[in-house]
């Protein structure tokens, strides 16, 4: 065979012969060596969910600690500096270390198998930006375990976070690694926006992408537009402090509120990318269990997306107490009360898809679908707090943390550890056991309420938030309590999700390719799946290829058993982005040192500038180099295959 | 004081009872809300209960029945009226209280600092003006414009009852106006994170009529009066030495604007940025132990010998 040759992919049957040839393709090297090269999306997918879940491990017991020191008034359990760092930790590993990497874990495992594919566009990428993320995390939990936390809640306001006010290491680790953990959101972002648009199978066209696929895409763009805009926040904080640059400081004509601005801008839209893939697994796996397709699918689609554009447009309302003219915040007052429409539309098309269904009612069904209530009310509170007049009493009080954990722990922890139910059969072949799964789910569910919807009254009796305590005598010391009480209830919950998981692990019953009975791709493989994940590249013909026989609508059916072979070396197709029509073959790269040593790079390159030690930084720096020089040096098996006749190049 | 003296559903003024309904429009609407969604999910999941095991999932056919956009419709149409009445009101409330009606009856300037309240009575001469910390007196029943300045980290000046939060930014003029309709005292609190004291950063605004706020304004006016017994004539004699780095009395030399003005001390209900009562053990603890009540606190502890301590707390007693 000429290189760089046309060819057209061979059609086949599944068969054993093409399975054992695809595994010695595929699979990864046993032992150590493979499990610090491998850029198999599972193996990287699973890392982020198991890296993910011990962060909110960590998290929820720092969240722990801070409310046995709020369960009374004017305890001192902890001193000032340690509820601050405390707490600001506790933000900073449940918004930056735990909620977005877990729906990367989720889709970086998932979206191949949805799509048809054998892997994501960019392994190598796909490795860069966990192995980053863990070094990011590591990064940033070493400034915390030396007494040097952040201690300016997660949003980090300056002039507090300048070094006038703020002398120790805690703003520079924090600094230095949000731009780290940045590397790794932006890499990850770009690699989900073109594995979405280049390799889904062929038949899947853009009108039959499951929503999860659709919410990860939407979180990716909305990540690649805004990081750059919290990175360069941190970089010029970082440069205020080091160098005296003034960007934040106003006695030499910085601004203050740039330092807002930046944030928000990234902050509001980085709040829809965590929940808008949970959003999507419920759209997904919601309508398995009411067995039917969801309603309304093309607009809960076009609602994902819609609510991604408005949220770009809505960040002042962050800042409404700023001072801001009163046009401005008219504007901005009126897109979040707009925002609500889209999301009204999800939640209508989950309750039409439970009404109209058959339910059967499953540890994962009762996940998702207690989910829509804890959905409704962070969606309330937060169209309260959209209205400006009533923001300036809401704002900065208990009631906004109570509305920020009913978005993030009810539109994102419920949802996942739902889809960790509905999903876990397909990552290890074995069914979590759906009796303890209804003791986690009723433990969790009563526990996050009673700990968090007195918060509401607590925030409207007037408790400020981010104070290390609080005097008697303000009509906040039972909800207080209460509040402790529920969240310890919580957290025995979320302690038996883990114990379920483990348990299951082993001894779990064995479930086979599709124990839902559910729809789409992934369900097609075996469980778990093989390395190669599909043996013949399936084509498909509806937005439910496993569901075609019972449903018959009569769109034609979906081939999964013959398709494209694809078995010359490690190979994947690339369709167009609307139709999936095949386009070219992709030679996928083999497994690489070359992203663990780059993450190693970056991390000692941050770890010179925290220290401002020239020496280790270039140190570091040097190892980045050679990283890439290692990972772009060409290879002749990575050469994409010229078509011989020029007007081919087109199809 | 009533039990919940921060709670912001019930207003004293003209400003905040504008957002009081508004804020109970939206919380109703929020709640039947979550209620009827609620009934609705409850009610879905459990009209067929086909209970079992977890493979029963398999059993059951795939289906597609019924309209569902209807529901998508209507929930929309019924969602835009809630919608659309909120939309309006927040525009029209936002007009009315965006700026005080008519001329303001007075005008001050309040500083935030790490971690108190500055308040500053401008009048027409240098001698008109005074500055005092953590009480700020307005008369009842006009409104009152309050020109907001940060002296180093971001502060927010919030007094629920009164009026909604506005930020004090270091480096820029913010604006914001209250209206007492009910003489009365009324707390406040800084709620924006300002670091380690953010948590101990309250003050109250004392409501009265007009001529018992002229009356004290007057008072406030004056100098304090020179010590009479030994004891507080040493007591000056340590303040001058130890406290006038940072605090003022006019009338003495102690002339530092970088701590609060303790000109009429004993006046003022609350000490510690709004952290204890002022009363004589209170203050003398505060004096020798700041870092004990509020810790991290810019005041230093001060290592007073007792007769030092006492002869401080004598003298200030009579700073009223």
């Amino acid at each position: 065979m000429r290189p760089a040759a046309f060819r057209t992919p061979e059609i086949g049957e599944d068969n054993p012969i093409l399975r054992a040839r695809l595994h010695a393709i595929w699979e990864t090297t046993p032992g150590w060596r493979g499990w610090l090269s491998t850029v198999d999306h599972k193996q990287i997918g699973l890392r982020y969910i198991v890296t993910a879940f011990v962060l909110l491990a960590i998290g929820g017991i720092e969240a722990l600690v801070i409310r046995l020191q709020l369960a009374g008034p004017n305890l001192t359990l902890l001193t000032p500096d340690q509820y601050n760092q405390l707490f600001s930790t506790h933000g900073m590993t449940m918004i930056f270390l735990y909620a977005s990497p877990i729906l990367s874990g989720f889709s970086n495992y998932l979206w191949p198998l949805i799509f048809g594919s054998r892997d994501m566009a960019f392994p190598r990428l796909n490795a860069l930006s966990y192995w980053v993320y863990l070094a990011a995390a590591l990064f940033l939990y070493s400034g915390f375990v030396i007494g040097a936390g952040p201690n300016d809640g997660w949003f980090n306001y300056v002039p507090y976070a300048e070094k006038d006010y703020n002398p120790g290491l805690n703003q520079d680790f924090y600094a230095l690694g949000m731009v780290l953990l940045g590397i790794s959101t932006t890499v990850g972002a770009a690699n989900f926006i073109v594995t979405f648009f280049k390799t889904r199978a062929p038949g899947m066209s853009i009108n039959r992408v499951p929503i999860f696929a659709w919410g990860t895409l939407t979180a990716s763009v909305a990540n690649l537009v805004v990081v750059p805009a919290v990175s360069l926040a941190f970089f010029l904080l970082w440069m205020d402090r080091q160098y005296g640059t003034q960007f934040f400081k106003p006695e030499h004509g910085g601004q203050p509120l740039l330092w807002q601005h930046l944030f928000w801008i990234f902050g509001h839209p980085w709040v829809y990318a965590i929940v808008l893939p949970a959003m999507g697994m419920v759209s997904d796996a919601l309508p398995v269990f009411c067995r039917r397709p969801l309603v309304g699918h093309t607009l809960v689609a076009l609602a994902t997306v819609s609510v991604m554009i408005l949220g770009f447009g809505v960040w002042v309302h962050h800042m409404f107490a700023t001072g801001l003219p009163g046009l401005a915040m008219s504007f901005f007052s009126g897109a979040s009360i707009i925002i609500t429409v889209p999301s009204a539309v999800t939640v209508f098309a989950w309750i039409a898809t439970i009404w109209l269904g058959r339910p059967v009612i499953t540890t994962a069904f009762l996940f998702f679908a207690s989910m829509i209530l804890l959905f409704v009310i962070g969606g309330v509170s937060g169209f309260m707090t959209a209205s400006v007049p009533v923001d300036w009493q809401l704002t900065d009080t208990y009631f906004v943390v109570a509305h920020l954990h009913y978005v993030l722990i009810g539109i994102n922890v419920f949802p996942v550890v739902g889809a960790t139910y509905f999903w876990f059969p397909k990552f290890t072949g074995r069914m979590m056991d759906e009796r303890l799964g209804r003791w986690n789910f009723w433990t969790m569910f009563l526990g996050f309420n009673l700990g968090f919807l007195p918060m509401h009254l607590t925030g409207l009796l007037g408790m400020p938030r981010r104070v290390y305590t609080y005097p008697d005598g303000m009509g906040w010391d039972i909800l207080n309590l209460i509040t402790s009480i529920g969240s310890f209830a919580f957290a025995i919950g979320v302690l038996l999700f883990f114990i379920n998981c483990w348990r299951s692990l082993r001894h779990g019953e064995v479930a086979g390719d599709n124990p839902w009975g559910a729809p789409t791709l992934e369900w097609s493989t075996s469980s778990p799946p093989p390395p190669y994940n599909f043996a013949v590249i399936p084509t498909v013909a509806s937005r439910h290829p496993l569901w075609e026989d019972q449903l018959r609508e009569g769109e034609g059916r979906s081939s999964l058993f013959r398709g494209m072979l694809l078995d010359h070396g490690k190979e994947a197709i690339a369709t167009t982005s609307l139709d999936a029509d095949p386009e070219r073959i992709l030679e996928m790269p083999e497994d690489s040192y070359a992203p663990l040593l780059l993450a190693i790079g970056l991390a000692i390159l941050f770890v010179g500038l925290l220290l401002m030690r020239g020496i280790v930084a270039g140190v570091g720096g040097a190892l980045v180099f050679l990283a890439l020089l290692l990972w772009l040096w060409p290879r002749a098996s990575l050469k994409e295959r010229e078509p011989d006749q020029p007007e081919a190049a087109h199809g | 004081m009533s039990a919940t003296p921060l709670a912001y559903l019930t207003g004293a003024g003209a400003r905040a009872d504008t957002t009081v309904s508004l804020t109970w429009f939206t919380l109703i609407v929020s709640i039947l809300v979550c209620l009827i969604i609620g009934a609705l999910v409850w009610w879905g999941a459990r009209r067929y209960s086909a209970r079992g095991g977890a493979l029963a999932t398999t059993s059951v056919t795939v289906e597609r029945g019924g309209n569902g956009i209807r529901w998508i419709v209507i929930g929309l149409i019924i969602s835009a009226v809630p919608l659309l009445i909120a939309l309006v009101w927040t525009m029209a409330a936002l007009a009315e209280i965006s700026g005080p009606p008519g001329n303001p009856a007075l005008v001050l300037d309040v500083t935030g600092h790490q971690w108190w309240w500055e308040a500053r009575y401008n009048g027409t001469h240098p001698s008109d003006t005074f500055s005092t910390a953590n009480e700020i007196h307005i008369p009842v029943g006009v409104p009152v414009l309050v020109r907001l300045h940060g002296a180093d980290v971001i502060h927010s000046f919030w007094v629920p009852k009164l009026a909604g939060k506005t930020d004090a930014i270091p480096g820029q003029n913010n604006v914001t106006w209250l209206q007492a309709d009910v003489p009365g005292r009324y707390r406040g609190q800084c709620t924006e994170y300002c670091g380690l004291q953010h948590a101990k950063m309250a003050f109250e605004v004392v409501a009265e009529p007009r001529a018992a706020f002229e009356r004290w304004r007057a008072r406030q006016l004056q100098t304090a009066p020179p010590p009479v017994t030994p004891q507080q004539k040493q007591g000056l004699a340590v303040v001058n030495y130890r406290c006038s780095l940072c605090h003022a009395i006019r009338g003495t030399s102690a002339g530092s604007g970088y701590g609060p003005d303790l000109t009429h001390l004993m006046s003022r209900q609350l000490i510690a940025g709004g952290a204890l009562q002022n009363t004589p053990g209170n203050l003398a603890g505060w004096i020798q132990d700041p870092q004990s009540v509020k810790p991290g606190s810019l005041m230093p502890r001060q290592y007073l010998s007792g007769p030092e301590l006492a002869a401080v707390t004598a003298y200030l007693e009579t700073l009223q």
